[in-house]
């Protein structure tokens, strides 16, 4: 059917083999080497197994490094972000999707236009609107200025669009306001959506670097990629297995999250082409 | 027009009948504005205050000479006009960087399409079992936080001990002091970029190959073409608005490039891999607010600027 031969795909599955051992072997590598002692960590050539298990990595991570903290940072933000994201996308996503109002398209075009501004344009003005209103070296200082993604009304806009006209009209002729439609009719549709939306920008504020690199100035504030990245640069360089254990600490959380629904991010990279 | 006065008390006629725009279409927005507002409302209060106010203020900015100094008085500065883009477009780092960038994009961006589409074609069509368990694996890179990515990458391209170093020494090659080498610090780089953002391209393409029709292929392969003149003439000019998408968000992530210098060089050795965004960081740690904003204005105007001379290159012009 494919028109090839048996040994062209035995050739085509090999390539790929060793095209997907390339690809995982650096995350295998990373989490062995994070149960490395130091001094296995500098042989030549390195080890692949774990000679001396050790969790030593970790505890120092948890216990003299603080990340606890940043873990709990990291998480609050990707929460706090993720929902605010849900709520407010979803109404205007609504709103421009199903209601007509004066300003619509102005308010469209702006909102889509920013869509490709990238985070470097905005960051130095941005830093100082934050500092002006004290949030620097606070939780809100990361989570507010992410609340509202044009690529969330995209999403939400584009999902909205696709369902039926009918029920907004049902909803009128029983009376509800139009505020009830939405949130009773139209929202308990958008669950495939929203779960899209939700695990995309969860995944982005996870992994977000430049801006909580300039906001997070002290430690109590550190994200874990903040934290990972200033000590991989500063006096714990050198600390190897400390370092893979702080990427594995990273990594892990967002390997489970995308394992246990990777069907609906790669669908959602598939229909709107942003990560 | 006659329908707009045909309007019943609850408003329904002028979306059932197709009556013509005008009346209708103003009522609607009359009495569907309230609730539109309130829904938009939350959302156009932050996207105003941290969106739109800081990318009209940076333009600003630019023109400015404002110094960490300044911070509580944004507005309070000399304005210098154009001085900070031409101290830029002076600046021996800055033009390093540029180079740098463009090395990177130049270099990094075929290189990661290449593997992309090489990957979806032979995902799409050439196999059929563990389709998508590849896929899932290709993608994995793409969901990591390029921080903890490069901390990885940084041992494994180190040259002793390194991984990569020691599989080059299976086949006989002597692996060269990636990050300490000026020469192959960005190489480097751009392997892990690569190694690191295929798999988004990948997805995009396999969704473009699913509207390639496959009976094409095979009127095509009956009349005795070979699969690359197939893959030639028929699958890539059909993956033409996909490559225009993928080709066009690739390179503004990688014209932005920075955590990777940021983590694994710090921009060295001897600026081999600082960027315009790293250098813009490193201007702003400095306090020279101004002179960062203008260079990050002027990454802006060239992400435009590629983006644009894509769409024309890559649209279908028949």
């Amino acid at each position: 059917m494919t028109g090839m031969n048996t040994r062209g795909r035995v050739l085509l599955y090999g390539l790929l083999t060793v095209l997907l051992v390339v690809v995982i072997a650096p995350f295998v590598w990373m989490i062995l080497g994070s149960f490395k002692t130091q001094g296995e960590l500098l042989q030549s050539p390195p080890t692949w197994w774990p000679e001396t298990v050790t969790l030593d990595n970790y505890t120092q991570l948890f216990s003299r490094l603080n990340f606890k903290q940043y873990f709990f940072n990291s998480t609050v933000v990707a929460v706090c972000v993720t929902a605010g994201n849900l709520l407010f996308c979803s109404m205007l996503g609504y709103a421009l999707a199903m209601l007509d109002f004066k300003g619509k398209k102005i308010l469209f075009i702006v909102v889509m236009g920013t869509l490709m501004i990238p985070g470097v344009v905005t960051f130095v003005p941005l830093f100082v609107l934050v500092a002006n209103i004290g949030l620097i070296d606070t939780l809100p200082g990361l989570i507010l200025p992410f609340l509202a993604a044009p690529f969330g009304v995209f999403l939400m806009r584009q999902f909205f669009l696709g369902l039926p006209r009918d029920l907004l009209d049902a909803g009128r002729v029983d009376g509800a306001g139009e505020l009830r439609i939405f949130r009773q009719i139209f929202l308990p549709l958008a669950g495939p959506a929203l779960a899209t939306l939700g695990i995309l920008t969860f995944l982005g504020s996870w992994n977000n670097f430049l801006w909580p690199l300039v906001v997070a100035q002290q430690e109590k504030t550190y994200t874990l990629p903040v934290a990972l990245a200033l000590y991989s640069t500063g006096q714990n360089s050198t600390q190897y297995g400390l370092l893979l254990a702080g990427a594995t600490v990273v990594v892990v959380p967002v390997l489970a999250i995308f394992l246990v629904f990777q069907r609906r991010v790669i669908e959602g990279i598939a229909t709107t082409g942003i990560k | 027009m006659a329908a707009t006065t045909e309007v019943t008390p609850r408003g329904e006629t002028g979306e059932t009948r197709p009556s013509p725009r005008g009346g209708g279409a103003a009522r609607r927005a009359l009495r569907e504005g309230p609730a539109a507002w309130m829904l938009a409302l939350p959302f156009c209060l932050l996207f105003l205050v941290f969106t739109a106010w800081p990318v009209v203020q940076s333009l600003f900015m630019s023109l400015t000479d404002t110094k960490s100094r300044d911070l509580r008085s944004p507005f309070a500065v000399n304005v210098v006009g154009f001085d900070n883009f031409t101290k830029a477009f002076s600046d021996p780092v800055f033009r390093k960087a540029a180079l740098n960038t463009a090395y990177f994009v130049v270099i990094g961006m075929p290189l990661t399409l290449g593997i992309a589409l090489a990957a979806a074609v032979a995902l799409d069509r050439g196999i059929t079992k563990f389709r998508s368990a590849f896929r899932l694996g290709f993608y994995l890179p793409v969901i990591t936080s390029i921080v903890a990515v490069a901390v990885v990458w940084r041992f494994l391209l180190q040259e002793e001990f390194g991984l990569i170093n020691t599989v080059l020494g299976w086949v006989g090659i002597t692996g060269p002091n990636w990050l300490g080498d000026p020469n192959w610090s960005m190489p480097g780089l751009i392997l892990m970029a690569a190694w690191r953002n295929f798999g988004t391209a990948m997805i995009i393409f396999l969704a473009g190959l699913q509207g390639v029709p496959w009976v094409l292929h095979e009127a095509a392969s009956i009349d005795g073409a070979s699969a690359w003149q197939r893959f030639r003439h028929i699958t890539l000019p059909m993956l033409r608005p996909t490559m225009l998408f993928v080709s066009v968000t690739t390179s503004i992530g990688y014209l932005q490039f920075f955590e990777e210098p940021f983590v694994m060089t710090n921009g060295g050795p001897l600026n081999s891999t600082i960027s315009m965004s790293m250098y813009t960081y490193k201007q702003f740690g400095f306090g020279n607010y101004g002179y960062a904003a203008s260079m990050s204005y002027i990454i802006f105007v060239v992400i435009a600027i590629v983006a644009a001379i894509q769409f024309r290159l890559l649209r279908d012009n028949t």
